[in-house]
């Protein structure tokens, strides 16, 4: 049992089978129609029970297969920092730029990514940050036209 | 047939040597080199990240463009593995087992010399088949009705989820998953919502750049950051003249080259194996074949020969029924379709009649490319090695933003800057289980022309579920479909070791020499 809760196999199976029971529920709740004339619900349906299907054959090949060497859920190292740098900056392209316009969405977007780097420094990637924002507006503001202002005020 | 063939070449190369076709050819063979040699960068997202740039411009140049970035991604990557022992480009993964040696032995210029000759050779072989096979498949395909279709579909979902690497049921388990996600959005014929959660920006859809750009941008770069050390170079350094290979280099690369060129073309044949498996099966092949199979691994100009052709004649014999018959082998095929489709064009087997300038002129730009990217390489190679230089912490986060431009200017809608981060996160889990989320893409792409088919062949048969196999084309698909997945239970009950032995494994030389690479220099 302390075994199985190591396996890949495992979450990866029930992780289908949740997705594919959710599937088939909730397209329940759309038409299903009849085989001839399919509603809008029938394909999800099927999909969903194939999948539910699918992840119990992945459950079943990690109890019949041994673990692994090594094997584990999570990756070798933790890497919180990258992870929430990653996907912090398109957080921030957001906000900013809803708010500020683009100049100020790709400087925070590329500043607050490059601090994901284990080795990276506040004036390092302000550098890399600030030479991003100047290429990235002339090519997007400038050639080819996105209708993205550079800079604006709206609250 | 010969002159008809010929002919349509000839209006082809009138279309991509146009002006605006050449200078996007160029575009995307010159960026597809670069990215392909930037470790950690991938055609695939390149190719997304370009995607939103091509609606403005005509679908011809758009799709050469695309293409050009994948076909010219190979020829970066052999540049990555050879000189820096980086399999960071899957295709090229064995090209480093001889490859670098060569390197270390200071022959790492031939290597890549001989590596340009054999991509031309192999790539070269590929196209003609394209200009002969294609044409055939589409008379066949022609007459194909909805429950065909619905089959052949279904052959090629199963052959490229299986076929690829990885589980095989995992492979089908992130089909099912692309099939769903393609669901979302407004029924066609209906018109009711679906899976929407009362969402207004998903009743389009979840768009194609964003569902990319989330599994191949910013959940590839959760893995890979703080993965790459400090690159060595130690090695790279490589002149224009170091590039030519000696004579007897030269001799025993050219009968491996062939080898690798017809070995790759029948690997694109069979849907799902795309150039990586191609390139594994090559390497096998020619040191089994080989008169010293003691010796490769140690700088043998054989091990960089075969796989580099078999690499360039599938990727180009990839094309195939992707164009002919509007079904994808892999998730960069699914991209280049997607891109069609939202040009507005449909794919499948009446591209080549109504839109021959797109299907003429891309195989007459694949030639155009390649003679461009041989030109590129030999006097650019010096510039291509300072661009291996630079480091990944730099690259991932300015990528970052150009994915964040790229999913906004798809339809201006920050909505889907959003969708994208959860799209790379929900990924990165994926990956963290041993999914491989490219096969999400390609159910993506085909579900719901899938869906479609099959409500069709349905109302049809007046409900009868068995037409799909009353009907002689579609029993062969499925029969096709049921002997794939027995052989699959077969390999595995039988004697997993001896296969996985056989074929260099690609896990085996990818993450672990990603991390120890640079001790092992």
């Amino acid at each position: 049992m302390q075994n199985l809760l190591q396996k890949k196999d495992f979450y990866a199976g029930l992780l289908m089978v949740l997705l594919g029971a959710g599937v088939t529920l909730n397209s329940t709740t759309y038409n299903l129609g009849t085989l001839m004339h399919m509603g809008p619900g029938m394909f999800p349906f099927m999909l969903g029970i194939l999948m539910t299907f699918i992840g119990i054959l992945i459950f079943i090949s990690g109890l019949m297969t041994p673990l692994e060497d090594g094997e584990r859920i999570l990756p070798q190292s933790m890497e919180w920092r990258g992870w929430i740098c990653i996907l912090a900056g398109p957080l921030m392209f957001i906000l900013f730029g809803e708010f500020f316009g683009m100049v100020a969405a790709t400087f925070m977007c590329v500043f607050v990514a490059a601090l994901g780097d284990r080795t990276a420094t506040l004036k390092g990637s302000a550098i890399l940050a600030a030479g991003i924002t100047i290429i990235g507006a002339f090519l997007f503001s400038y050639v080819l036209k996105v209708p993205f202002p550079l800079f604006r005020w709206s609250f | 047939m010969l002159a008809t063939a010929l002919s349509d070449l000839w209006y082809g190369f009138g279309v991509a040597l146009e002006p605006q076709n050449l200078m996007w050819c160029f575009v995307g063979v010159l960026v597809g080199n670069m990215v392909g040699v930037l470790p950690g960068m991938g055609p695939l997202a390149t190719i997304s990240v370009l995607l939103p740039l091509t609606f403005g411009i005509k679908p011809v140049g758009a799709i050469l463009m695309l293409s050009g970035v994948f076909y010219g991604a190979q020829y970066g990557g052999a540049i990555c593995s050879i000189l820096l022992n980086l399999p960071c480009h899957p295709p090229h993964a064995v090209t480093c087992l001889d490859g670098f040696p060569l390197t270390k032995q200071g022959r790492g210029g031939a290597a890549l010399g001989i590596t340009v000759i054999s991509s031309f050779v192999g790539a070269s072989w590929g196209i003609t088949e394209m200009i002969f096979l294609a044409p055939v498949l589409v008379r066949v395909a022609l007459q194909f009705g909805p429950a065909e279709i619905c089959s052949l579909m279904l052959l090629g979902l199963l052959a490229g989820s299986t076929l690829a690497r990885g589980s095989p049921l995992k492979g089908i388990a992130m089909t099912l998953v692309g099939l769903l996600l393609g669901i979302v959005g407004t029924d066609i014929e209906t018109g009711a919502p679906r899976f929407t959660f009362g969402i207004t920006s998903l009743f389009d859809g979840i768009e194609l750049v964003g569902l990319a750009l989330g599994l191949f941008g910013i959940a590839e770069f959760m893995k890979s950051v703080n993965q790459y050390s400090d690159i060595n170079t130690r090695y790279s350094k490589v002149g224009i003249r170091d590039l030519r290979p000696s004579r007897d280099e030269f001799r025993r690369a050219i009968p491996a080259m062939l080898r690798g060129t017809i070995i790759g073309s029948l690997c694109s044949l069979i849907p799902g194996t795309g150039p990586t498996i191609a390139s594994f099966i090559s390497y096998a092949a020619e040191k089994k074949i080989s008169k010293t199979p003691e010796k490769f691994g140690t700088g043998m100009i054989e091990g960089v020969a075969c796989p580099e052709a078999s690499t360039h004649s599938s990727v180009q014999g990839d094309f195939i029924p992707t164009m002919s018959l509007g079904i994808p082998g892999d998730a960069v095929m699914a991209l280049i379709l997607g891109a069609l489709m939202i040009q507005g064009i449909i794919p499948g087997p009446q591209l080549i009649k109504e839109h021959p300038d797109i299907f003429w002129g891309l195989i007459a730009s694949f030639w155009i490319g390649n003679i461009i990217l041989v030109i590129l390489n030999v006097p650019l190679i010096g510039l291509w090695v300072k661009l291996l230089m630079i480091p990944y912490k730099y690259l991932y986060p300015s990528a970052l933003f150009f994915v964040s431009i790229g999913v906004y200017s798809t339809n201006n809608d920050m909505f889907q800057v959003g969708e994208t981060v959860l799209v790379g996160l929900a990924g990165y889990l994926l990956m963290l289980l041993d999914f491989h989320p490219a096969s999400i893409l390609l159910g993506f792409v085909l579900g719901p022309r899938l869906e479609e088919n099959f409500r069709r062949s349905m109302l049809i048969s007046r409900g009868d579920a068995l037409v799909f196999l009353e009907r002689p084309i579609s029993a062969f698909f499925l029969f096709l479909c049921a002997v794939l997945i027995l052989a699959q239970i077969y390999v595995r009950l039988r004697k997993p070791k001896a296969i996985v032995a056989a074929i260099p494994s690609l896990d085996a030389i990818g993450p672990e020499k990603l991390a120890s690479g640079q001790e092992a220099v």
